[in-house]
């Protein structure tokens, strides 16, 4: 009986990989381990092994292509015997585009269907977009700022020769040298303090953290320097800098991997703090944190990192640090999120409108300032408000907005405001239980459900 | 050069003879002895009256002004302060060495430094008065604030040397900070990578035995302080932090060594902390006179005007003008900062972004209507 044989993910994160190398022609036998291919993913080349015995009855996938999405059949595995050409279904698959919210099948609705209202995006109409990934559209915006400005820099650790520990600063080191594409000892605390004092120093400082779970040890810097020294100067010496860097869970890399700092950099004032979702908003406040003259946050998220959108074809394209985004345009009930809670919201939005609820998704992207207006006004608007976020839920995000939305329209709410977040555990390693402790789309559809009394 | 504890007291055994075999040919160098006699091997500038008698000035100046902010904080007018008494060839050797482009990172100490520099006294008096105006100084603008926190300042050092050299400017930053700051990452972490990019920095350590009530043998069994520069991949050296003329000496061939693209070093200048840590301080409760008072015999300013007195025919009337000149100076400059205005109350936020976000704004604007945010 014929298998088919699989792109595999060689990490929890892969979404997709380039099949390097055959190392099997059609009619080869091949044991169990025997290694068939290469595959190369944005980290590393490995070795694909044969899982059974068989022959290769049909390649799918010719080696050479990118753009293979995990799951993908790259080659059908027959019995000794059997016949390639029994095989005639089995159609090679071309690379697709991630889907960004899989539609999903509609069950049967107990209430009419809504639309959502198309709403403007931070580009002017009929502006030329390309499909473009937030890990290159990160890329993009560092290589344009660095081209705009020689005093712009990167640091980090596997930034430079590595081209980044999840390749976000692929050819940076080839166009803008090692002077300014820095591999740095291991010491998020050392280097940060190195940034910080280059930003005092006058240049502005691109630090990448490999993850912001490794930031926890820059934080005296970060904090009592980067973000402190302005005021505690009166003005004389300030850190025009960003440091940037995934935050929050990947998939399966357990606790002290896998934190949402989103709130602990939210709540010290002196920082600005960014987190976006998109590939647009990603490059647009990326450029506008590298130019921005106080230490910007800029929170990414990994499993966003090879998710494609997209993103003008401009010139300069900026996204104003304190400005949120409606995605969707509602009336009954406004959710509010930012990074990777997005893609709950937008799921859980899809989801309410077959039954009839008509939700509004902000996207915040700036988590410090606030963008206040839009919050209220949404509120204002639709009388219900449900937050989302991936971090823990004590002195959430989520916490602050409901006492600020209680405080500025409390005469608006028809409902309580409910915070949907991560649980109140460390990220457990398993997977059945980390399942459990991240956010769900179910979660936001039932919190939903709660504050419009359905 | 030791206060700590007497051998036997101490519950761990040190490790090695720490005056001999670890030292780990770490050089020390001396050329003005306690008595004020001046060694032959002593730098060009040394043999120059002028010379010496500005080093002499500057720490005349810095000890003045410890003695009035001290006298400032004890009448209730002044914050914390702390002292550089017993210091001041440190801070001024160090100072006397740089150039005006070259950029001076403190720690808490270096009240004589900052001075030889160009900040201005009632600026410093400001600062140390409350007030963050103070760290606006006008004089030498790249120089950094006082760094109260331990430690933090020697990475920004390293950061200020990547920036000179990614601009391909041969200037040199400067770092102070103490020996208990050797115990920090943030040491380390500095030097180890100030090696690696091979960047013009100084390290420069001043070693005055205690960091608050815990002495220097408590801190680390390394036998000095300098040698922490060989892990790093970096030279080391001791000088006697009280002879002025050493402190220079060094500072002035590791400024050059840092300018010419050949790295940075390390120097720990071995000093005596004569006064409590801080105001905050009573070191008589964790160390008694006997311990402390033969440190006076080499205490620098008397050092060296010993030396002046001997070798360059300083007169009674020079000396008398001099301090004179001093006192009036330093009661101008605390006149002067008992002069300055509070900052009003509306400019809270002032300085927390370069341009407020809207909603600070309006929280400044209830704070400044006499409200609470």
């Amino acid at each position: 009986m014929a298998t088919e044989i699989l792109m595999p993910a060689l990490s929890p994160t892969m979404e997709e990989g380039t099949l390097a190398k055959w190392l099997v022609k059609e009619g080869d036998s091949v044991s169990s381990g025997d290694i068939i291919a290469e595959i190369e993913t944005d980290k590393a080349t490995m070795e694909f092994e044969a899982v059974d015995d068989g022959v290769i009855g049909k390649i799918l996938v010719t080696e050479g292509t990118e753009g293979v999405k995990v799951n993908t059949p790259i080659a059908v595995l027959i019995e000794e015997g059997e016949s390639a050409e029994d095989l005639a279904d089995a159609a090679p698959a071309a690379p697709q585009p991630v889907a960004e919210a899989p539609a999903p099948a509609a069950p049967a609705a107990p209430a009419a269907p809504v639309t959502a209202a198309p709403v403007e995006p931070d580009y002017p109409a009929g502006t030329e977009t390309r499909m473009t990934t937030v890990r290159e559209a990160l890329r993009d915006a560092m290589a344009e700022e660095m081209r705009r400005d020689e005093g712009v820099f990167l640091m980090g650790e596997e930034v430079a020769e590595y081209q980044g520990a999840y390749k976000v600063s692929q050819g940076l080191l080839d166009e803008f040298g090692a002077k300014r594409v820095i591999d740095t000892p291991i010491t998020e605390h050392g280097f940060a303090g190195v940034a910080v004092g280059a930003a005092f120093g006058g240049l502005k400082p691109i630090v990448e953290f490999m993850t912001f779970n490794f930031a926890m040890q820059a934080v005296d810097q970060i904090i009592n320097s980067a973000a402190k020294t302005l005021y505690m100067s009166g003005g004389q010496m300030g850190a025009p800098m960003v440091f940037r860097g995934p935050n929050g869970a990947a998939a399966r890399v357990a606790a002290q991997h896998s934190q949402d700092y989103a709130a602990w950099y939210a709540h010290i004032p002196g920082l600005k703090v960014v987190q976006p979702y998109s590939a647009a908003d990603a490059k647009g406040l990326l450029k506008s944190a590298i130019r921005d003259p106080n230490p910007v946050i800029f929170l990414e998220n990994e499993i966003l990192y090879g998710r494609a959108f997209e993103v003008p074809v401009l010139e300069d394209f900026t996204v104003p640090i304190g400005k949120a985004r409606i995605w969707r345009e509602g009336t009954d009930v406004t959710l509010i999120s930012f990074g990777i809670g997005m893609q709950y919201a937008l799921e859980a939005a899809d989801k309410l409108a077959e039954e009839g609820i008509s939700a509004e998704v902000v996207d915040l992207r700036s988590l410090r300032p606030i963008d206040y207006e839009t919050v209220l006004a949404s509120v204002r608007k639709t009388n219900r408000c449900v937050t989302v976020e991936e971090g823990f839920p004590v002195g959430s995000i989520g916490n602050h907005l409901s006492a600020y939305i209680m405080t500025h329209a409390f005469d608006y709410l028809d409902a309580p405001v409910l915070n949907c977040t991560g649980k109140d555990v460390p990220m457990p390693y398993a997977a059945n239980l980390e399942r459990h402790a991240l956010i769900t789309t179910a979660e936001v559809v039932e919190a939903v459900k709660q504050v419009t009394y359905r | 050069m030791h206060g700590g504890k007497e051998d036997g007291e101490v519950g761990i055994q040190p490790c090695g003879d720490r005056e001999g075999s670890d030292r780990y040919g770490i050089p020390f160098s001396r050329f003005l002895t306690p008595d004020g006699a001046l060694s032959d091997a002593a730098p060009g500038f040394a043999s120059d009256r002028g010379e010496l008698a500005a080093l002499y000035a500057g720490m005349l100046r810095t000890r003045a002004f410890d003695a009035k902010a001290v006298a400032l904080q004890r009448t209730g007018r002044l914050g914390t302060y702390a002292s550089s008494l017993g210091q001041e060839g440190v801070s001024v050797g160090l100072a006397s060495a740089m150039r005006a482009e070259d950029v001076l990172i403190p720690s808490f100490r270096e009240h004589g430094a900052q001075l030889w520099r160009g900040t201005r006294m009632e600026e410093l008096l400001l600062y140390w008065g409350g007030d963050e105006r103070g760290s606006d100084f006008a004089g030498p603008r790249e120089d950094f604030p006082v760094c109260v926190p331990v430690g933090t300042q020697y990475p920004h050092a390293v950061g200020v040397a990547m920036a000179f050299t990614l601009r391909g400017e041969a200037r040199c930053a400067v770092v102070v900070g103490g020996d208990g700051s050797t115990s920090r990452g943030d040491f380390h972490e500095a030097l180890n990578m100030a090696g690696v990019w091979a960047l013009p920095v100084v390290f420069l350590i001043n070693n005055n035995q205690w960091a608050i009530s815990v002495p220097r043998e408590a801190q680390t069994a390394a036998a000095t302080l300098a040698q922490k520069a060989i892990g790093a991949g970096l030279p080391g050296e001791q000088v006697d932090g009280c002879d002025v003329i050493a402190v220079r000496d060094a500072m002035e061939r590791a400024l050059a060594r840092g300018r010419a693209g050949g790295g940075a070093t390390v120097i720990e200048c071995i000093t005596y902390r004569l006064s409590d840590h801080t105001t905050a301080d009573d070191a008589t409760r964790y160390r008694d006179d006997t311990q402390v008072s033969p440190h006076w015999a080499e205490e620098p300013v008397t050092r060296l005007r010993e030396h002046l007195v001997q070798a360059h025919g300083w007169t009674r009337q020079e000396e008398e003008e001099l301090r004179a000149e001093t006192h009036a100076a330093v009661e101008a400059a605390a006149q002067a900062y008992l002069d300055i205005a509070p900052q009003p109350v509306a400019s809270i936020a002032d300085y927390l972004f370069e341009t407020l976000p809207p909603d600070l704004k309006a929280a400044r604007d209830r704070v400044a209507e006499g409200g609470n945010g």
